[in-house]
């Protein structure tokens, strides 16, 4: 027997579950944590609690008191987006124009990453940079690295977890939009007297440029917010925002600061994702 | 959009006509890939500013000769030259030599505009605005200068693709199935304005296509190329009337072909003998290097009449009407003959005779000068498997 629906309700029954969801797991969380930014401990009571009082001023507290982080998030979120960026263009580049029949290969092992858990693989780069791995004698007896200078637990370190952990975000979506650009538009810039230089400037980057935006938010907006690549691989000195965040959730029970942080972690990306999209003008893509 | 305006009468544009840089030669040119030869030692002259039509089937090589003419393919032997310049190696941004794409890869990033005045930017050309704004009127769509390739019609791309080239006044012009994805109507315009355009600049062309109606009505030359071989070459006309070798005969309108042996000459002419009836040609006209030929006569050429009645010229007795399609401007016969082969005739409606009917006998006859003589140890049915408007590429 056929179960005919009204036309007009199949959308929504289609967005349904998706909504339940969102309701569930981001709304509410969202609308809990926006009270429990504005809560002050209640005077006399236990750790952990806390009473509505709308302190804004705990935003102003967060924020001052962590300003220093907050910075450094940005720089090496940037950093690292940067980072990836000068990596996995090439890459793509060469998945999507040079590899052949070893096209399908190459994209398994930009994702075999992800077959491993993220936190096992950021202790293993812990390793690779350490004194005993391969890399650090390595490069003091080449000595292009001081015999007193270690990696682990500098900004260098977090900077280049951060990079590889983000890798392939960059890469997928740069690889989607390389793919899809016509070779006869390459072609066709050859044949009317631009050289290859002038040719990527001219027509391969411009028409990538939906992957580049792509990438580049998938990389710069988890990275602003991680908290496990400074933990496991950086030093109280190159503490994020995230790790704050974490602290004060955990370790001190601030629900108050930890919260009014994330409010303001999270307007600081949206402003910056959003003045970026404006500029690269992603409207006009495509 | 200026779809109405016919080439005749419109406004001359001044794109002065360049003076071409010569002719370009192939000379004993292979591509190979692997063990296939995509194009097999050929050599071709194609003179500046004529219009030069390469026609095959697809995967004749047509599209590969012009890649390589166009430097995005290098030859694996032999060299490419214009006028006194050898380019077999020269990059194609090198080249004075521009493309029209098949599906013309316009910038989709770019304005009409910009895409126009790309090539004239990275050779540094000053007057960008004023050369961009000509061949845009040239091409009758100078309102779409700020419009984006995505928010036009086939045939208005068609056109930008056509002016990107030619503001740059190439030597040589090439079109690589520009028509290609153009509905019939404006395909039948385009050939016409591409013919005035190429006249109004006076440059090279060539154009590669696999519709052979195409190259007849633009090229003054034809190449008909097969299988990485040139079959034969010359004007529109003389390939359809005389063609050389079984391929072109059928590749280009349709042909009846009736085998026979030459039985003697008489003067100018050959007789020749189709299944125990004479008829004769012209000696000129056989290509046959033996007594063994087929003699061609196209559809057109045939008369049809009635037994007993008067004919003139060649004849062939003991047809029957095998089938009748009544057109409008003629009526196409099948006819069945003695020997199993049916011959198909189209007959023009003007003489006020009433069609034959289905299963009357019937008696044909030409003129024995329209009989051209093919090698009869060709291929009888090449050039007729490929239906050319359906092989898009």
């Amino acid at each position: 027997m056929k179960v005919s629906l009204p036309k007009s309700r199949v959308p929504y029954l289609l967005l349904f579950p998706g909504f339940a969801f969102l309701f569930t797991f981001f709304i509410l969380p969202i609308i809990n944590l926006a009270q429990t930014s504005t809560q002050t401990p209640v005077s006399g009571g236990d750790t952990g609690e806390y009473e509505q009082t709308f302190a804004f001023s705990n935003y102003v507290h967060a924020f001052l008191d962590n300003r220093e982080q907050f910075a450094r998030s940005f720089i090496f979120a940037a950093l690292a987006t940067i980072f990836a960026l000068t990596i996995a263009y090439p890459l793509a580049y060469a998945i999507a124009f040079k590899s052949g029949k070893y096209k399908n290969v190459l994209l398994v092992l930009v994702v075999a990453p992800f077959f491993t858990s993220f936190l096992l693989r950021t202790v293993a780069w812990k390793q690779i940079l350490g004194e005993e791995g391969f890399l650090v004698p390595t490069l003091r007896n080449l000595h292009l690295l001081g015999q007193q200078t270690t990696v682990t637990s500098t900004a260098f370190a977090v900077v280049a977890g951060m990079t590889y952990n983000f890798l392939p975000f960059m890469t997928l979506p740069l690889y989607a939009s390389l793919e899809r650009i016509d070779p006869r538009t390459i072609e066709a810039a050859g044949d009317l007297y631009a050289n290859g230089i002038t040719t990527f400037r001219k027509v391969t980057v411009p028409l990538s440029l939906p992957g580049v935006v792509a990438g580049t938010l998938l990389t710069f907006i988890p990275a602003a917010g991680d908290y496990v690549n400074a933990a496991i691989l950086g030093s109280p000195n190159t503490k994020m925002i995230g790790n704050v965040i974490e602290s004060r959730y955990f370790k001190i029970v601030d629900y108050p600061t930890a919260a009014a942080l994330s409010f303001t972690l999270m307007a600081a990306i949206l402003i910056l994702v959003t003045l970026y999209i404006r500029k690269a003008g992603t409207e006009e893509l495509v | 959009m200026g779809k109405g305006v016919s080439a005749g009468t419109r406004q001359l544009v001044s794109i002065e006509p360049i003076e071409a840089r010569g002719d370009l030669r192939l000379t004993r040119i292979t591509k190979s890939y692997g063990d296939f030869k995509a194009v097999d030692d050929l050599t071709l002259t194609i003179p500046k500013g004529s219009f030069f039509a390469l026609l095959g089937p697809s995967g004749c090589g047509k599209t590969t000769t012009l890649r390589m003419v166009a430097g995005l393919e290098e030859p694996t032997v032999g060299s490419i030259h214009l006028g006194e310049t050898d380019i077999t190696t020269t990059r194609a941004y090198q080249r004075p030599i521009n493309t029209v794409f098949q599906n013309y890869a316009l910038f989709p990033h770019l304005t009409i505009f910009e895409n126009i005045a790309f090539g004239l930017r990275r050779r540094g050309i000053k007057d960008v605005n004023e050369q961009v704004a000509k061949v845009l009127s040239l091409v009758e769509l100078p309102h779409l200068a700020d419009r984006k390739p995505t928010q036009l019609s086939g045939g208005q791309q068609q056109r930008i693709a056509l002016a990107r080239a030619i503001v740059n006044r190439p030597a040589l012009l090439l079109l690589d199935e520009p028509l290609g994805a153009l509905d019939l109507k404006l395909r039948r315009q385009m050939q016409i304005e591409l013919k005035w355009i190429q006249r109004e600049v006076g440059l090279t062309f060539v154009h590669v296509t696999h519709d052979q109606e195409e190259a007849m009505t633009m090229a003054d030359t034809i190449a008909v190329m097969s299988e990485g071989k040139i079959e034969q070459m010359g004007s529109p006309a003389d390939l359809y009337d005389n063609p050389q070798t079984t391929f072109v005969a059928n590749f280009l309108g349709q042909s009846n072909l009736i085998k026979g042996r030459i039985d003697g000459g008489d003067g100018d002419n050959l007789v020749v003998d189709l299944f125990g009836q004479k008829i004769a040609m012209p000696k000129s006209r056989s290509h046959a290097i033996d007594n063994s030929l087929y003699a061609g006569i196209r559809p057109e050429k045939f008369r049809i009449s009635r037994v007993g009645s008067p004919v003139r010229g060649n004849t062939l007795t003991g047809g029957r009407v095998e089938d009748v399609s009544y057109i409008g401007v003629s009526t196409q016969y099948v006819v069945a003959m003695p020997w199993g082969q049916e011959l198909m005739i189209f007959e023009q409606n003007d003489d006020g005779v009433p069609p034959f009917d289905k299963d009357e006998e019937v008696v044909i006859s030409w003129e024995p000068g329209f009989t051209f003589g093919l090698r009869g140890d060709e291929d009888i049915e090449a050039g007729t498997e490929v239906e050319p408007e359906e092989q898009a590429e």
